[in-house]
C-alpha cells in the first residue's frame, strides 16, 4: 500500500475522531470510547474499501456494512458525513429530539446505514442474511461488520458464527474490536470472551490478528479477507478504548459518557 | 366436513409461492418436517435455509435477507419464534420495518402432548404490542393459503399464527383473504361471538346450539388481530348489545383484550372472554385439553348466556 494512501486515511481517521468528540459533546450524551477504538477500521472500510455511493445510498450493487456494536454510532455517522451521505453540520444533531441521527443506528432514518443495530449481538445475524441474499442474487458485493469484544458475550453471536461458517460465507468478513473494556469493567473481569481468535477458528472461520490502529495492518487484513474462499474471515483487532484522547484511553468511564466543554477542547487539541 | 391443519396449508401455500415469486426464501430451525416448510425445501433447496436450533440467529438472518430485497418466511414453533426470539423480532425486524414473514406453527394448547413448554398462549399478545407488526391468525386451510399469499405481497413484517391440529375447513376453496376485515360467518341479533384461529369453527358450533334454543348469535371471524376491524366489531355489538370472544390463547393480551380495547373506546357492552384464564397448559390430547381449559362450544354457549344476562 502506498504511503500516500495510508497517510490520507490516517488523516481522515483523525478527522473522524474529532467529529466523535464534537458530536458527543454537543449531545452531552453518547459513546465516545468504543467509537474512538473503531475509528481506524471504519475509516479504512468507508474511505478505501467499500463500493458505496453517497448519491445513491440504496444502490443495490453496494457493499454492506453492519455496525453490530451499535453504540459506536458516532464513528459511523462521522464516516457517513465525511463520505458525503449527509452534511457534516448534521452531526451536531446527534441524539436530539426530532433529528435523524438516533442514539443507535437506524436504517430507516440515516442514509448509508444498512442495518438498525444497538441491541448487542444481533448485527452478525443480519450480515449473514445479507451475504446469503447477495449470493442468491449472484452479486459480488461484500458484507462487512464490526463487533465488540464485550458483545461476544451474547449467545446469538455464536449461533451466527456457526451459521456463517456452515454456509461458507466468504463474502462476509468481520472486525472484532478488542478494546478490552465494557461498562462494568475490563472484559476479562466482567465475563471473559477470550480467547476470541481460537473460538472463531474452532467455528470454522479464517482468522487473523492485527493492531486495530495500524492502517497498513487493517488494509492488509481486508486484502486477506477478500482473498479467502470457502469461509468467512474474522479480523481480531487489538485496540485501545478511547484511542487518541490521552485521558480517555483505556478508561472504563468513557464508555457512555460525553466530554464536557473543557475535556472536548483538550481532546480536540490532541486530535489535531 | 373435511379437516386440515393450518400448518399443512402453509406448506402447500409456500410451495406454490415459490414457483410464482423468485424472491421468496424460507428459513427454519430444525423443524421443517413439523412446520411443513419441507414442502418448499424439497422443490427450492437453494432458497431454503435451515438455521439449526438457533431462533435468535434465524430471525436476524431473515432480517438481513429482507434488507437485500428477499421475502423471507421465518418458521419455527410459535413458542420459540415469539418467546425466544422476541427481542430479535422487535429490534431487527419490527423496528426497522423489514419485510420478514414470521410463520409460526404449533401455536396454542393443541400442540398437545408436548405440554406447557411448547404451548404458546401468549404469542398474539407479544406480537400485537409491536409497532409495524401485522398479526394474522387464520381459521382454516383456505384462509391460511390466502393469508400466506397476502403476506408475500404485503411489504412489512407479518406474524402468522398456525396450528398443528387438523381443523374443519369452513371456507370455500376459492376464498379471498381480505386483510384487516372481519368475516361475518353468521348473522344474529342477540349476541356477537368473535373468534379467531381454531376457535372460529367452535364458535360456529356454539351458534348452532344457541339457534336451537332460539338465540341468534352473530359470528365474526377475526383473522387479522392487528390491525383489528374495529368498525365491524362495533357495528355488530351495536346490533346485538353483548359479546363473547373465543381464542386458543390467554385471555390476557390476545383477541379478548384487543376487542375489549375497541369496545371501551367505542361503545362498551357486556363482554365475556373464552380463552386460557391466566394459566399454562399441560400435556394431553388436544381435544381433552380444549375441554379441560374450557375452549369448547359448550363453554362459548355458557359465556354467551352470561353475556346476554348482563345486558341492561
Amino acid at each position: 500500500m502506498s504511503e500516500a494512501i495510508t497517510q490520507r486515511l490516517e488523516s481522515t481517521a483523525r478527522q473522524i475522531r474529532q467529529h466523535i468528540i464534537a458530536m458527543t459533546h454537543a449531545a452531552n450524551s453518547g459513546h465516545p470510547g468504543g467509537s474512538l477504538s473503531a475509528a481506524d477500521m471504519v475509516t479504512a472500510l468507508f474511505f478505501k474499501e467499500m463500493r458505496i455511493d453517497p448519491q445513491n445510498p440504496r444502490w443495490t450493487e453496494r457493499d454492506r456494512f453492519v455496525l453490530s456494536k451499535g453504540h459506536a454510532a458516532p464513528v459511523l455517522y462521522a464516516a457517513l458525513a465525511e463520505r458525503g451521505f449527509f452534511p457534516v453540520e448534521e452531526l451536531k444533531g446527534l441524539r436530539q429530539t426530532g433529528h435523524f441521527l438516533q442514539g443507535h443506528p437506524d436504517m430507516k432514518k440515516v442514509p448509508g446505514v444498512d442495518m438498525s443495530t444497538g441491541s448487542l449481538g444481533q448485527g452478525l445475524s443480519a450480515a449473514i442474511g445479507m451475504a446469503l441474499g447477495l449470493r442468491l442474487d449472484g452479486k459480488d458485493a461484500r458484507v462487512w461488520a464490526i463487533l465488540g469484544d464485550g458483545e461476544l458475550q451474547e449467545g446469538q453471536v455464536w449461533e451466527a458464527a456457526m451459521a456463517a461458517a456452515h454456509y461458507k460465507l466468504d463474502k462476509l468478513a468481520i472486525f472484532v474490536d478488542i478494546n478490552g473494556l465494557q461498562i462494568d469493567g475490563p472484559v476479562e473481569e466482567v465475563m471473559s470472551s477470550f480467547p476470541v481468535l481460537e473460538k472463531f477458528q474452532a467455528f470454522g472461520w479464517n482468522t487473523i490478528e492485527i493492531d486495530g490502529h495500524s492502517m497498513p495492518a487493517i488494509l492488509d487484513a481486508i486484502e486477506v479477507a477478500k482473498a479467502t474462499t470457502g469461509r468467512p474471515t474474522c479480523v481480531i483487532a487489538r485496540t485501545i478504548k478511547g484511542k487518541g484522547v490521552s485521558f480517555m484511553e483505556n478508561q472504563v468511564g468513557w464508555h457512555g459518557t460525553a466530554p464536557n466543554a473543557e475535556q472536548a477542547a483538550t481532546a480536540l487539541k490532541e486530535l489535531q | 366436513m373435511s379437516k386440515i391443519a393450518t400448518r399443512d396449508a402453509y406448506g402447500r401455500a409456500l410451495a406454490r409461492l415459490g414457483a410464482e415469486k423468485a424472491d421468496v426464501v424460507v428459513l427454519d430451525a430444525d423443524l421443517a418436517k413439523s412446520t411443513k416448510t419441507i414442502d418448499f425445501a424439497k422443490v427450492y433447496p437453494e432458497r431454503f435455509f435451515d438455521m439449526g436450533i438457533a431462533e435468535q440467529n434465524l430471525m436476524g438472518t431473515a432480517a438481513g435477507l429482507a434488507a437485500i430485497g428477499k421475502i423471507p418466511f421465518a418458521s419455527t414453533f410459535a413458542m420459540f419464534a415469539t418467546g425466544r426470539a422476541f427481542e430479535q423480532i422487535r429490534n431487527s425486524i419490527a423496528y426497522p420495518k423489514l419485510n420478514v414473514k414470521i410463520a409460526a406453527t404449533h401455536a396454542g394448547i393443541t400442540v398437545g402432548e408436548d405440554g406447557a413448554s411448547h404451548q404458546t398462549v401468549e404469542d398474539i399478545a407479544l406480537m400485537r404490542v409491536l409497532p409495524n407488526m401485522t398479526v394474522l391468525a387464520p381459521a382454516d386451510g383456505p384462509e391460511t393459503e390466502g393469508a400466506i399469499r397476502w403476506a408475500a405481497e404485503h411489504t412489512g413484517p407479518v406474524y402468522i399464527r398456525l396450528g398443528r391440529l387438523a381443523v374443519p375447513v369452513i371456507n370455500e376453496e376459492n376464498y379471498v383473504f381480505t386483510p384487516g376485515k372481519a368475516v361475518t360467518l353468521r348473522q344474529g341479533k342477540d349476541v356477537t361471538i368473535i373468534a379467531t384461529g381454531l376457535m372460529v369453527s367452535v364458535a360456529l358450533e356454539a351458534a348452532e346450539a344457541l339457534a336451537a334454543e332460539g338465540i341468534g348469535a352473530e359470528v365474526l371471524n377475526i383473522h387479522t388481530i392487528k390491525p383489528i376491524d374495529a368498525e365491524a366489531i362495533l357495528a355488530s355489538t351495536a346490533r346485538t348489545g353483548c359479546v363473547v370472544t373465543a381464542e386458543e390463547h390467554s385471555v390476557i393480551g390476545g383477541l379478548g383484550s384487543a376487542v375489549a380495547e375497541v369496545l371501551v373506546e367505542g361503545q362498551p357492552v357486556p363482554m365475556e372472554r373464552v380463552g386460557l384464564k391466566d394459566t399454562f397448559g399441560e400435556s394431553g390430547k388436544p381435544a381433552e385439553l380444549l375441554k379441560k381449559y374450557g375452549l369448547t362450544a359448550e363453554a362459548v354457549v355458557a359465556a354467551a348466556r352470561r353475556s346476554m344476562e348482563r345486558k341492561r
